[in-house]
């Protein structure tokens, strides 16, 4: 288009005319329209904006994020990073933001996962298996999700004290303070193990791009799995046991009036994400439903008569085809479940919105409090809008 | 049913008679083939079928059987003793004014119910296809308008009752209903904003519905509740239920507008290039040919966008707004009703389930019935 001598598209566009200063000249009312626009709009935010620098000057309210840096003396209960009342606001606001992103990722990948049982058992021949399902879905999409929220935390909040905790399994305990699992106690030969798992993973993703390459040329099938179990398990176990195989489980027990030890699940947690996973998953499997539909039922039957195994024609023929259907709306949906867990302030669970919140009532700084919410949500709908839509293109159909 | 012939042709004439084929109608063969195709579908339906019937016994026994239904002036011991065991409906019937209209007057209460009655008549009506026309706008801005002075009231005898003590399911229909009703105008010109060919408010519509879409509801509701008070003049004052409103309205026309924008694209060019040619200035083209047709495409979508916006006016419990979800909350924090939650979480979310599943089959009817000439 810029070497416009090339494009014979330009040699049919009509001649340049002079701007005629008449409302009947498209190109005028173009300029009017949007100076208008842009005028009232512009109008209305500095309107707005010179209202609020004068409140702030007459409630006498400093501007700017120095606050920061202050001593937040709010207590976290949930900390993935260390934390103590002690700490500035910046890092109490850090905590927040590494507790929605814990609710945020495990939520996607078990809403993708029971999302995606749902779906395809909404498609089984099994019609009571179908219909539960489609019951599930229906139900689930017609009830709001804070009531959802609210109803697990309630029920959440009325089983039996630690003492009379529910008990369904050995070293699984529920109760009223939450879910209490059997842990491994961390050590440093563990952290080396996943290290290795996940350098195992780089390096057999990398062969495996080598071997399809080598494919493509000479046609020969080669075995991937055997260098991706070396790689990823007997590497890792390899190195445990070079640490000395350390093997301690930690064992929740009750201990006076709570349990010790093992991995705690806080109710607050617990019902923020079952909340999140089944009201979402609801939506994920009617996403993975239309998937599936989408693939003409003639590709199943000619990628059988090719004579490929039932796991190729699902791997080779029908999820490459059914994803492109998926992966756009499932974008929407990831970003429903991180937007969506800022509910959890409603049910205690310290998020980000709910430190922010507790950050601008206890400094008062609204303006800053609710910037910094809207900046981590929108960046983090960024990062996830461009990984699904790099994601997408990488599987999109490659037109000649 | 080839396995049936196969067999005819290979048997002998005077072999032994054959058992008859298997029945491929009747209550069995759906049976089998529904519910008993194979080994594993036999295990799945007899594990499904006794889940299902454990549950539903153990519902009935809580929710019916051991239930207790009204307890003498808020005495909830019987309750407390039947904890776990049987439902508390008493809360319900104790409460269930003031789920459904919040602390409005008692002797007023008819005012908020002929409301919500006003509400699901105006649904009613505009679902309707032979309603589709102009003069529904004028149906929706009376009916507001009536709803307003009923609520407010001061005016033909009736007592004024200020905004703060309006409450419950009424709140919600009023956020979801006035928030569509200034959303969707909203969404029209931002969407078609979207695909102006002026920079400028292009530019300004794709930020204001990315901005918006990026953050969620909850952000804007703080917005709303901390910050607008903010933004206005010393002395000029909101109340917080309009603020709210403004933040929803906001929130669905972004929405909105992208839905709106998908029927636009959808639409054939040949539909603008013809209003072109027969001369049409922008506002004729885009008000005779265009929304009719693009609207009409993405009405089953719209009224999904509405289910949610409808499940989403409950977050306004976050900044302490009356509605119904709010009203139940609050209904169980007086001391005799504390712990039963469950009971009143189960009828607010049986009343917003009626009314998401009416709009759900609603739209999935609608979407049947639009595509139906697409199949011919």
């Amino acid at each position: 288009m810029s070497d416009a001598a090339i494009d014979p598209r330009s040699l049919r566009a009509p001649p340049k005319r002079p701007i005629r200063l008449s409302w009947s000249d498209e190109r005028v009312r173009a300029i009017v329209w949007q100076v208008l626009v842009v005028g009232v709009i512009g109008f209305i935010l500095w309107w707005l904006w010179s209202n609020t620098v004068h409140n702030l000057e007459v409630r006498r309210i400093a501007t700017g994020f120095g606050f920061l840096g202050r001593e937040a003396g709010l207590p976290i209960a949930e900390h993935v990073i260390d934390y103590s009342p002690t700490d500035t606001y910046f890092r109490a606001l850090l905590v927040g933001l590494l507790n929605t992103l814990k609710v945020a990722v495990i939520g996607i990948v078990l809403a993708t996962i029971l999302g995606t049982l749902i779906g395809v058992a909404r498609l089984s021949k099994n019609w009571l298996l179908a219909k539960l399902a489609a019951v599930y879905v229906e139900v689930i999409r017609d009830l709001p999700l804070l009531l959802q929220l609210l109803f697990w935390y309630a029920i959440l909040q009325g089983l039996p004290g630690p003492r009379q905790a529910l008990h369904p399994a050995a070293g699984v305990f529920l109760s009223n303070r939450g879910l209490k699992l059997p842990w491994i106690e961390w050590q440093d030969a563990h952290s080396f193990a996943l290290l290795a798992c996940l350098l195992g993973a780089v390096i057999t993703w990398l062969y495996r791009r080598a071997v399809l390459a080598r494919q493509m040329q000479d046609g020969q099938p080669r075995r991937v799995w055997p260098v991706a179990l070396g790689l990823m398990l007997v590497l890792p176990i390899g190195v445990w046991f070079a640490a000395g195989a350390p093997w301690a489980v930690d064992w929740p027990e009750l201990r006076g009036f709570n349990f010790r030890g093992g991995l705690t699940v806080s109710p607050e947690y617990f019902a923020l994400l079952l909340g999140l996973v089944m009201y979402t998953a609801g939506f994920i499997a009617e996403i993975v439903r239309a998937g599936i539909l989408a693939v003409p039922q003639g590709q199943w039957e000619a990628a059988q008569a090719l004579g490929l195994h039932p796991g190729q024609v699902l791997r080779q023929i029908v999820l490459p085809q059914a994803l492109r259907v998926i992966v756009p709306p499932m974008t929407s949906q990831y970003l429903n479940i991180t937007k969506n867990s800022s509910l959890a302030v409603a049910i205690g669970y310290q998020d980000i919105v709910s430190i922010a919140n507790t950050t601008l009532n206890q400094t008062g700084q609204a303006i800053e409090g609710i910037a910094i919410i809207m900046l981590v949500y929108l960046s983090i709908s960024l990062s996830i809008s461009l990984f699904m839509n790099w994601y997408n293109a990488r599987i999109a159909l490659v037109e000649r | 049913m080839s396995d049936i012939t196969l067999n005819a042709t290979a048997a002998a004439p005077e072999a032994a008679p054959r058992s008859p084929p298997i029945s491929q109608v009747g209550l069995l063969a759906w049976l089998r083939a529904n519910l008993f195709s194979g080994w594993l579908s036999t295990l799945v339906t007899l594990a499904l079928a006794y889940l299902i019937i454990r549950w539903a016994a153990g519902f009935v026994e809580w929710g019916i059987l051991n239930a207790v239904w009204s307890v003498p002036n808020n005495q909830t011991q019987a309750c407390r003793d039947l904890k776990g065991i049987g439902a508390c409906w008493a809360v319900v019937t104790e409460k269930h004014r003031f789920i459904l209209f919040g602390t409005y007057p008692f002797e007023e209460h008819w005012r908020p119910a002929l409301c919500i009655l006003l509400f699901i008549g105006l649904y009613v009506v505009s679902a309707m296809r032979r309603f589709w026309r102009k003069e529904l706008a004028f149906v929706w801005a009376g009916v507001l308008a009536l709803i307003g002075v009923l609520m407010w009231g001061g005016v033909l005898g009736l007592p004024y009752v200020p905004q703060e003590r309006w409450g419950g399911l009424v709140i919600t229909l009023i956020l979801a209903t006035f928030g569509l009703a200034f959303a969707f105008p909203l969404a029209i010109l931002v969407a078609l904003g979207r695909r102006s060919k002026l920079p400028a408010i292009k530019a300004i519509c794709v930020l204001y519905v990315e901005l918006i879409r990026g953050v969620p509801l909850i952000s804007l509701l703080f917005m709303a509740s901390v910050m607008f008070p903010l933004f206005l003049p010393e002395g000029m004052n909101i109340d917080k239920l309009l603020r709210a409103q403004i933040a929803i309205i906001l929130f669905a026309g972004a929405y909105l507008a992208e839905v709106v924008r998908g029927g636009l694209q959808a639409l054939p060019k040949g539909q603008y290039e013809a209003a072109d040619a027969l001369g049409l200035s922008y506002w004729q083209k885009t008000g005779f040919i265009i929304l009719p047709q693009a609207l009409r495409l993405v009405i089953p979508p719209l009224v999904n966008t509405f289910i949610g916006f409808f499940k989403d006016t409950s977050l306004v419990l976050i900044i302490g707004i009356f509605d119904l979800l709010t009203a139940g909350k609050t209904a169980i924090i007086e001391p005799a009703w504390q712990g039963f939650g469950i009971e009143v979480y189960v009828t607010v979310g049986a009343i917003y389930f009626v009314f998401c599943f009416a709009m759900s089959k609603y739209s999935q009817g609608l979407e049947a019935e639009l595509n139906r000439h697409r199949r011919r």
